[in-house]
């Protein structure tokens, strides 16, 4: 295979060359600014052993953007860092060619890869918040560079950091130099950041999801920005796992899979007639322009198809799905589920001053549909599904979930009891879904939890004694009903993590549908959140937002942490527990594609306030705030 | 009302984020915890069994007529009720007054006063050496492979787990019983420094070096630092210019208390080296019931305590510039 594919980057070669300025071709052969062949990198004492990358092989010539794509462990980050010699201790490299400008850095001494770095290829990592030192003002780390590989003096290497600064797109160099990167903002940090890497102008960047932290409009900046470095010369190496975001400023789409380069072109044809089945998921699995109920999906990995072959089997919903038509979309007014009325909650900042993170917020959520809250980070969205949810206290308007009152301003103390009936009827999915989970319980563990300490509901089964088992029906007492699911659960807590389930239990009969519902194997039950992938963990928390029968669904960023193919089977799941369950949905994202996939109806946020709402066709195809049009003309799309 | 609070709150944190605000703020609070020491102290010592009057004239067994002993509990106001007396010494502390010593007949202040110089120097020498110590323990084991690492992290835990007595015996029995390079006794030179420091600063380098290469690792690990090295920065300026910084960042945090814990184990060390200082004039007064003795120098160690808190918070302050702006 690394034979065919060596040889497949030899016929590509010439492509890029072509590309460039006949001046250019004319005066010299065009030297790559980087050559890789047949390049394999492992973890592990046994060199050859267990490859993460294997056999892969590429060019980037001078002034072209290549676009490594891939999901995530697919090997993109080994290949970026074994570019630097920086896989790490523990890591074996091996490679027929490994060429950075004129000349070769297999083999070569730490010494020397010291030389290289920084002068002959520069690094941009992801969210440089963690990417720049917090204790060093940018201008410093900036200067390093120029500090390590020259001769330059104090005020020389300052002025020259200035110069890099307002080349970046960062003015007044003075002030900002002296920051620290907690004091910028996400894209000045990214600008100074690239500052930092292209220090000593050197031909070749590698740029590793250089955006995936970043707002929409932001992205667009810093894309825009690499896209000048590109115009100025500079060969790139753009790393990512989002074929859209690439496809702005990438001259040639190499698509990465379990360490091999699957597929390796020109970026329109690559977008356009994709061969490999890899880059047809990763293309079908982008959200933006798919209309809403659309499976993004349609090639899913052979184990996968399997888990959900169960849900999947139901032809009717299939054809739903074809026809681009969701059973939801709203016909008459429907019942209102939730409903914000005037929402406020203020926050004093750090100096004394007030600011209002969500500022008089209204929206009704009908039954059934999908109301999507969209915003850049600060806008409040956050904020907004924490008072929605009565995590916060709202300084005024209320909450009303089924038309009762939930989170009133001003409510008394003892709210919290009365409200706790309401609450299994909201179900919550965050972002972040490890850190959602105790790690010390297991999936199953979380899942009991969840499903033990439900007070409404029809056959949850509690235990009232240790050595008996009884099942008891909920509809009595709730108090009584706490307390033998809290006794329950601390029994059952112990048996599971024991390593068998009791088949008997309804309580685990219950988790079984649930874990059915999100299509996880119930060989998952005994595994620590921390050793699943991230969209497994992210279908154990939508799990635990099932357990309670809730009708309406909150999601929290739900995808963001993701790849986007994993990113669209969670997107699917939640499309398809919606129909199955009659769910309301409140899906709160700063990603536009996501929402316009997902919604029924859309409210833009900025500042703490709503600037535009309506439905989602309206709102994306007519958009009325300038916000909102700037907002989606920064939307990456593919072609 | 929680208005009120919440304003009261803000404002605290407000004057908290300038440094004469922080010291005005803490100055306030010592106030307190000097009152609750000394109301402590005061009632804590009443506890030890004995008559006050006798230790005054002598200690506990000496022949004295019980009217010397109401001449003396009249002298000293002991015949008064216990809260008299309290208030009493209540208003000395705040003129600044400690009182005088039942069993040495001298002034408190002037005697604390010369011992202080000697525990202090030997408390601030031995936070030094440990931080030394930590440091090139922290450093060195994360570097030099897994042999280093098992090392350092064993060598911290055995180091931090050993008692001061016990360190001190067989420190005195290495070095001045078989080897005979430095004197088992506390003498003026600085020889005679070196056993009390290390025996203070060793168990405190255990403590400290162990989160020093915690914080280290974590470092280590971190994006920037893959930054850095991507730009070509070494080994060594890795250490040095992104990651020990990192490093020292909770140590310092820690060191207040490890302050605090010095002045405790002076009272160990320097009894058991006959080394002059607040330590061993705190056990001695305290066997012989000397209670204006104990109650200034708890007094002196909690001021020194709450003084080197502060401190802490502004060295903090200048190694974490993140501190000052927010």
């Amino acid at each position: 295979m690394s034979a065919e594919s060596a040889e497949s980057a030899e016929s590509l070669a010439p492509g890029p060359a072509a590309a460039l300025p006949a001046t250019a071709a004319a005066a010299a052969p065009i030297v790559p600014v980087v050559r890789v062949r047949n390049l394999s990198v492992g973890f592990g004492p046994e060199p050859g052993a267990s490859p993460v990358v294997e056999g892969i092989s590429f060019d980037v010539a001078p002034g072209e953007c290549l676009a490594l794509v891939g999901e995530s462990g697919s090997g993109k980050s080994v290949t970026a860092r074994s570019l630097l010699g920086l896989a790490g201790d523990t890591a074996w490299l091996r490679a027929d060619e490994l060429t950075l400008g004129a000349s070769g850095v297999l083999e070569i001494s730490e010494a020397a890869w010291r030389c290289r770095r920084g002068r002959d290829v520069g690094l941009v990592l992801q969210d440089a918040l963690v990417s720049l030192d917090p204790l060093r003002p940018v201008g410093r780390e900036i200067a390093d560079s120029l500090r390590l590989h020259t001769r330059l003096g104090a005020a020389a290497r300052h002025a020259r950091v200035l110069e890099l600064l307002a080349r970046v797109g960062l003015p007044d160099g003075e002030n900002q130099a002296r920051k620290r990167s907690g004091e910028l903002s996400g894209g000045q940090r990214q600008r100074a950041l690239i500052a930092a890497a292209i220090a000593l102008d050197p031909p070749f960047l590698i740029a590793d999801e250089p955006t995936t932290a970043l707002d929409v409009t932001v992205q667009a900046q810093i894309l825009d920005l690499l896209a000048d470095l590109k115009r100025r010369g500079t060969g790139i190496l753009l790393i990512s796992h989002d074929l859209a975001v690439v496809g702005r400023i990438a001259d040639r789409i190499a698509v990465l899979s379990e360490g091999r380069i699957v597929e390796q072109g020109p970026t329109a044809a690559v977008l356009a007639a994709p061969e490999d089945p890899v880059t047809r998921r990763m293309l079908a699995a982008v959200p933006v322009d798919k209309p809403r109920g659309l499976r993004l999906t349609a090639q899913l990995a052979p184990a996968l198809t399997a888990q959900l072959a169960l849900r999947d089997a139901e032809p009717a919903r299939a054809v739903d799905a074809e026809a681009g038509a969701h059973p939801a979309a709203p016909a008459a007014a429907r019942e209102v589920v939730l409903e914000a009325t005037g929402l406020v909650k203020r926050f004093t900042r750090p100096d004394g001053s007030v600011q209002a993170a969500v500022d008089d917020v209204s929206f009704r959520l009908e039954r059934g549909t999908t109301l999507g809250i969209v915003g850049e980070s600060g806008s409040g969205k956050t904020t907004l599904a924490r008072l929605v949810l009565a995590l916060a206290r709202p300084d005024a308007g209320e909450v009303r979930v089924l038309g009762e009152p939930f989170s009133v301003a001003g409510e008394r103390a003892g709210a919290e009891k009365a409200r706790r009936l309401l609450r299994p009827q909201l179900g919550a999915v965050y972002q972040d879904a490890l850190s959602s989970f105790d790690p010390r319980l297991t999936v199953g563990d979380v899942l009991r939890d969840a499903v033990g300490g439900r007070t409404g509901g029809t056959t949850v089964g509690t235990t009232v004694d240790t050595t008996v088992d009884t099942t008891v029906d909920t509809t009595v007492d709730t108090t009584v009903d706490t307390t033998g699911a809290g006794r329950s659960r601390g029994r059952d807590g112990l048996r599971s993590r024991g390593g068998s389930v009791d088949r008997s239990d309804a309580a685990g009969r219950r988790i079984r549908e649930l874990l059915d519902a999100v299509g996880l194997p119930a060989s998952l039950l005994t595994r620590r959140p921390l050793s699943l992938s991230g969209g497994q963990r992210q279908r154990v928390g939508i799990a635990r937002a099932l357990a309670s029968e809730p009708q309406i669904l909150i999601c929290d960023e739900p995808v963001s942490s993701l790849d986007v193919t994993v990113q669209a089977q969670v997107l699917d799941l939640l499309d398809d527990l919606q129909r199955d369950l009659g769910l309301s949905v409140l899906f709160i994202s700063h990603d536009l594609g996501v929402i316009q996939h997902v919604s029924d109806r859309v409210a833009v946020m900025r500042d703490g306030r709503i600037v535009e709402s309506g439905a989602a066709g309206q709102v994306f195809g007519a958009p009325q705030h300038p916000y909102t049009r700037a907002l989606l003309g920064a939307v990456p799309r593919l072609g | 009302m929680p208005d009120a609070a919440a304003q009261a709150r803000s404002t605290l944190r407000a004057l908290r984020r300038s440094v004469p605000g922080l010291i005005l703020v803490r100055l306030v609070g010592a106030g307190f915890v000097l009152w609750m020491v000394a109301t402590l102290t005061f009632f804590a010592v009443r506890l030890i069994p004995g008559d006050p009057a006798e230790a005054i004239l002598g200690g506990p067994g000496s022949q004295t007529s019980p009217a010397a002993l109401a001449a003396v509990r009249a002298e000293y106001g002991l015949d008064l009720p216990v809260f008299t007396q309290y208030l009493a010494q209540l208003g000395r502390l705040v003129t600044g007054d400690l009182g005088r010593s039942y069993a040495l007949n001298q002034d408190v202040a002037p005697l604390l006063a010369g011992q202080l110089g000697g525990t202090l120097l030997l408390a601030v020498l031995a936070l030094a050496v440990a931080w030394l110590l930590a440091l090139v323990l922290a450093t060195w084991s994360t570097r030099g492979g897994r042999f280093a690492w098992f090392l350092g992290s064993g060598l911290e835990i055995v180091s931090a787990a050993l008692p001061h007595f016990w360190l001190a015996t067989a420190l005195i029995v290495l070095f001045s019983v078989w080897l005979g390079w430095l004197p088992p006794v506390s003498t003026a030179g600085p020889a005679g420094l070196v056993l009390p420091v290390l025996t203070l600063a060793v168990p405190l380098a255990g403590f400290l070096g162990q989160i020093m290469r915690e914080s280290l690792l974590a470092a280590l690990e971190s994006p920037f630092v893959l930054s850095a090295r991507a730009r070509g920065e070494g080994e060594r300026g890795i250490r040095w210019v992104h990651a020990l910084r990192h490093a020292a960042l909770p140590a310092i945090s820690l060191s207040g208390w490890a302050f605090g814990s010095l002045i405790s184990g002076a009272v160990v060390v320097e009894t058991i080296f006959a080394r002059p200082g607040l330590g061993r004039t705190l056990l001695n007064a305290v066997t012989v019931r000397d209670v204006p003795v104990v109650v200034g120098t708890v007094l002196v160690v909690a001021l020194g305590y709450i003084l080197m808190t502060l401190l802490t918070d502004l060295a903090q302050r200048l190694a974490d510039p993140r501190l000052r702006t927010r």
